[in-house]
Parts: C-alpha cells; sequence; structure tokens
C-alpha cells in the first residue's frame, strides 16, 4: 500500500488574487488579472499585455526586512511570500531568525521555467560590461542559481530535508508537484512544500513575443486577451507569480489534525521525445495521452472517474489537439467527456509557476466543490464544438465533484499530469 | 571626518547586516564585526561597498582583508579621509 498525500496547506501569489480567500473569489467570478503593461509598449513588444501580481511591492515590504529584501528578487519574492502564506495555511509558524531549530522531515522541491532574469539583464549584464565586476555586491549569486527560490524558502523556514530547484520550462509546477509526492511515498519525508514561480519581466517574456507566440491582437482589450479554446485565439498571454502546496503523508497530517484539501492521488511525467509530430516546441500526442494514461494509473483510478480536466490549454493552436488528446487517453466522445477549463484565460501564462498555481486552483475547487468559469471561450474552436457544453461559462457548484486531472506541458515535449482527489476522510 | 562620528557612521552601517542588533547598541571600537555582531562573512563585501559610497573613498581588497573589529575599519577609513 503506498502511503497517501495530502494537501494541507496553499499559498499562492497570482495575476488576480494574492491568497486563497481572494484567489477563490477571482476563480468564482472568472475575475482577470491580465492588464496593459506600459514598460511592454514603450519597448516596441508586439503583445503588450501580461499577468503580474498587483501591488506586490507592498506585499513584499510586509513580508520581508529591508536585509532580506535586498536578496530577493521578483521571482523568489513570489516564491518565498507563497511559501510563508502555504506554511502558516497548514497550521505551522514561520520560526524567528534566532531559533536554531532545524525541520528534518520537511523539504522543497519548487522551480521555474526561467528564473533570475531581471536580475541578470538589470544588474550583471550592464555591470560586468562597465568593468565594475567589484561593485555587484555579494547578492547576485543567490538570486540568479537555478535554486535561488528553494533555497531562500529552506532558511526562511528552516527546513532540513530534501531542498532542490526542477526546471522543465512551463511543466516545472506540476513537475515539483510529482517530485514532492513521490519522495513522501518513498519515505524520504514526511511532508514537502511544492510549487513553482516566474518573475514578470520583459527579459523573460521576449524570447516568446520574437517567437510570435504571445498575444498580440488584444493590446486594447487586455482581459479578452487570454482566450484559450476559442476560435479567436492568438497566442498565450505572459504571467508571473508563484504558488506553493504544502504536501504532507496521510497519517503524518492526520496526527496534528491538520486541515486536509485534497489528496494528491496521483501523478506522472514524460516526454515525447520530439518524435511524431513532437518537436522542441510540440508535444507528440502519444506522448501526452501516454503521461495522462500513467497518472490516472497511478492514482489507481479508472479513466471513467475523471469528472473535470484542469488542461495545459495556453490559447495557442495547441488547444484543441490538447482537447483530443484528452478525449482518447480519458476513453470518452465529446457526450461524455468531462468538464474543461483553463485557469489560463484569467491569469494568462505563469511559466515555471503555471502548473502550481493552477494546481492550487484545483484543490480549491475540488475543497469548494465548484468549478471555475473558463473565460473567453464563448467561441469555442470549431474543431471542438462538440465539446463546447463541457467548458463552464459561469462558475458551475459541483458539490458531487469528486476527481480532477491536471496537466502540464513545456518546451522540450515534456508532459506532466497531476490527479486530484476530494478529501473524504474514509 | 572626527573619529566619533566615522565610529557612529559605520555602526549605522553595520545596522543593516549586523544579526545581533542589541550588540550593535553596545559596540565599542574593539567588537569583533563577524564574531560579536553576527554579521554573514559573505555581506563583508557589501559592507565595503557601502563604506566607499557613505565616506566617498576606494578601499582596495587587501586593505579591507586586514578588518576585523569596528576600530580597525573606523582606522582605515580615517586615515583615507586624512
Amino acid at each position: 500500500m503506498k502511503r497517501r498525500v495530502v494537501i494541507t496547506g496553499m499559498g499562492v501569489a497570482a495575476p488576480n488574487a494574492h491568497g486563497l480567500e481572494d484567489f477563490t473569489a477571482a476563480l468564482r467570478a472568472g475575475r482577470s488579472g491580465i492588464r496593459h503593461i506600459k514598460e511592454l509598449e514603450d519597448l516596441n513588444f508586439a503583445c503588450q499585455v501580461g499577468g503580474i501580481p498587483e501591488n506586490f511591492e507592498a506585499v513584499r515590504r510586509r513580508y520581508f526586512d529591508h536585509e532580506k529584501l535586498m536578496s530577493i528578487n521578483d521571482n523568489i519574492g513570489y516564491a518565498s511570500v507563497a511559501a510563508m502564506d502555504a506554511w502558516r495555511d497548514a497550521g505551522f509558524d514561520v520560526p524567528d531568525g534566532d531559533s536554531e531549530d532545524v525541520d528534518w522531515d520537511t523539504g522543497v522541491i519548487l522551480g521555474s521555467g526561467i528564473g533570475g532574469m531581471d536580475t541578470i539583464a538589470r544588474t550583471v549584464v550592464p555591470m560586468v560590461n562597465a568593468g565594475r565586476v567589484r561593485r555587484m555586491g555579494s547578492r547576485i549569486v543567490e538570486q540568479v542559481m537555478n535554486s535561488g527560490t528553494s533555497a531562500r524558502i529552506a532558511g526562511l523556514l528552516a527546513l532540513g530535508n530534501q531542498v532542490t530547484s526542477n526546471s522543465s520550462a512551463c511543466s516545472t509546477g506540476n513537475e515539483a508537484i510529482i517530485a514532492a509526492l513521490e519522495r513522501i511515498r518513498a519515505g524520504a519525508a514526511e511532508r514537502m512544500l511544492a510549487g513553482g514561480s516566474e518573475g514578470a519581466s520583459p527579459y523573460i517574456w521576449s524570447g516568446f513575443d520574437a517567437m510570435r507566440v504571445i498575444c498580440r491582437k488584444f493590446n486594447d482589450d487586455p482581459e479578452r486577451a487570454s482566450r484559450p479554446l476559442s476560435a479567436s485565439a492568438a497566442g498565450f498571454v505572459p504571467g508571473a507569480g508563484g504558488a506553493v502546496l504544502v504536501l504532507e503523508e496521510l497519517e503524518t497530517a492526520r496526527r496534528r489534525g491538520a486541515r486536509i484539501y485534497a489528496e494528491v492521488a496521483g501523478g506522472a511525467v514524460n516526454c515525447g521525445g520530439q518524435r511524431r509530430s513532437g518537436s522542441m516546441t510540440a508535444p507528440n500526442p502519444e506522448g501526452v495521452r501516454r503521461c495522462i494514461r500513467q497518472a490516472v494509473a497511478d492514482a489507481a483510478i479508472s479513466p471513467r472517474d475523471v469528472q473535470a480536466i484542469n488542461g495545459h490549454l495556453t490559447a495557442t493552436y495547441a488547444d484543441p489537439v490538447e482537447v483530443r488528446n484528452w478525449a482518447e487517453a480519458l476513453e470518452r466522445t465529446p457526450a461524455d467527456f468531462p468538464f474543461i477549463n483553463s485557469t489560463k484565460s484569467m491569469i494568462g501564462h505563469c511559466l515555471g509557476a503555471a502548473g502550481a498555481i493552477e494546481s492550487v486552483a484545483v484543490a480549491l475547487q475540488l475543497h469548494g466543490g465548484f468549478l471555475h468559469p473558463s473565460v473567453n471561450s464563448e467561441d469555442v474552436h470549431p474543431e471542438i464544438e462538440a465539446y463546447g457544453d463541457k467548458i463552464p461559462r459561469e462558475v458551475l457548484e459541483m458539490p458531487e465533484l469528486r476527481v480532477i486531472a491536471k496537466a502540464g506541458f513545456g518546451f522540450g515535449d515534456v508532459n506532466s499530469c497531476l490527479i486530484f482527489k476530494k478529501w473524504e476522510d474514509a | 571626518m572626527e573619529e566619533k562620528e566615522i565610529f557612529k557612521e559605520m555602526i549605522d552601517i553595520l545596522r543593516l547586516y549586523a544579526k545581533d542588533k542589541e550588540g550593535l547598541d553596545k559596540a565599542t571600537m574593539a567588537t569583533h564585526i563577524l564574531d560579536d555582531l553576527k554579521v554573514n562573512s559573505a555581506r563583508l563585501v557589501d559592507v565595503i561597498i557601502k563604506c566607499e559610497d557613505v565616506f566617498g573613498i576606494a578601499i582596495e581588497d587587501d586593505e579591507a582583508d586586514k578588518i576585523r573589529t569596528v576600530g580597525d575599519a573606523v582606522a582605515l577609513i580615517g586615515k583615507k579621509l586624512a
């Protein structure tokens, strides 16, 4: 019998909300966090809209003293705030700096797709080019190293189990949760903070703009720009933020009387090998289907048990392909297809944070018995018109909701799929 | 600038980095920056950069390496300003 793993705490810094209460309200209302970004316009980006957590500078100042703020760039800020929120939400205190106690049973796996690009672009490159390395100070490495987020969180919370940062492009957040699930199942940790984060920076988004894969047709109408599943989808909207889930071994959680949001029943990661129409930037459909089936098998459920899907669904040409892959992998027709929504329709594509933020959305939906609307999908893409009724346009109250599948796909042809179950003490 | 003024400025600079804030209030010229004030050794370069900015001086790496106590820093800065 596998050790069971449940979610006992969550924290989220998303473009449309900070904190679980605010995020739940945003999800229910279909509130968009997509805004016009003046800096992108000034820099001649084709896409001039994005999803950035609002008023976050003030949030950061509430959480960290001056000394720490000097070491916390955009990416690390979202991750650290989400981690502290999740830790407190799970019922723990954030230790004060004077305590020498270490929590050897808890670790962190939290990654980014791109990482500390703002520090590189605004400090490292200009200062190195100007011959001023001596003046850069001591805080560069900890902000640009790939493990900058997990390292900072370990220090804030005095965590002594595995502390690492993963990276698998837009699959990063999901992958972190799956790695944490496996570590707890293996008995190597009792509790893991898992998630992802990504900074908001034109330097991160420029490469996507140059590829013409981000949305340039809705600069005057930002809230309508992120249009997963829609006939008028025009590319993804870049987003930023962070989210952390506290995953905990079931008996450990029970012993301390923890509140449980949902069970992480199973998960799988794989790669399509960049073959059979898969490439660096497009998924091999067979890889996607195998990943979904493996996650379903890992959760020891039937494909028929999946009642809802929180898709990768970014608002590109790939959305209809994804829907058909789900149908085939779960052995469904349009008539008995699960409900399907895209959290990205409200927050854009938060890259390395996407899977984590969207997994928090999934757990909140299971816990609260609702499905959030997938906004901007009124004009369903013609290739998936038959699935149109399965896309919630308004919040659906669904107390009978038991199982949601969540997927993420990333550059490199990498895939991840998670199966979340409503927690019912039985 | 008098030694007393330099000392006061130096304590203000260290306030950003010292983990032991109480030790800072009781600091003397003999106070050891790393051991007594619990400044993270990696941050010493930031203390030096801050000193360069605040006092308008340049401190060579070899000179910085010799600083152990608040008094060492004050003496070096005093010499540079003289």
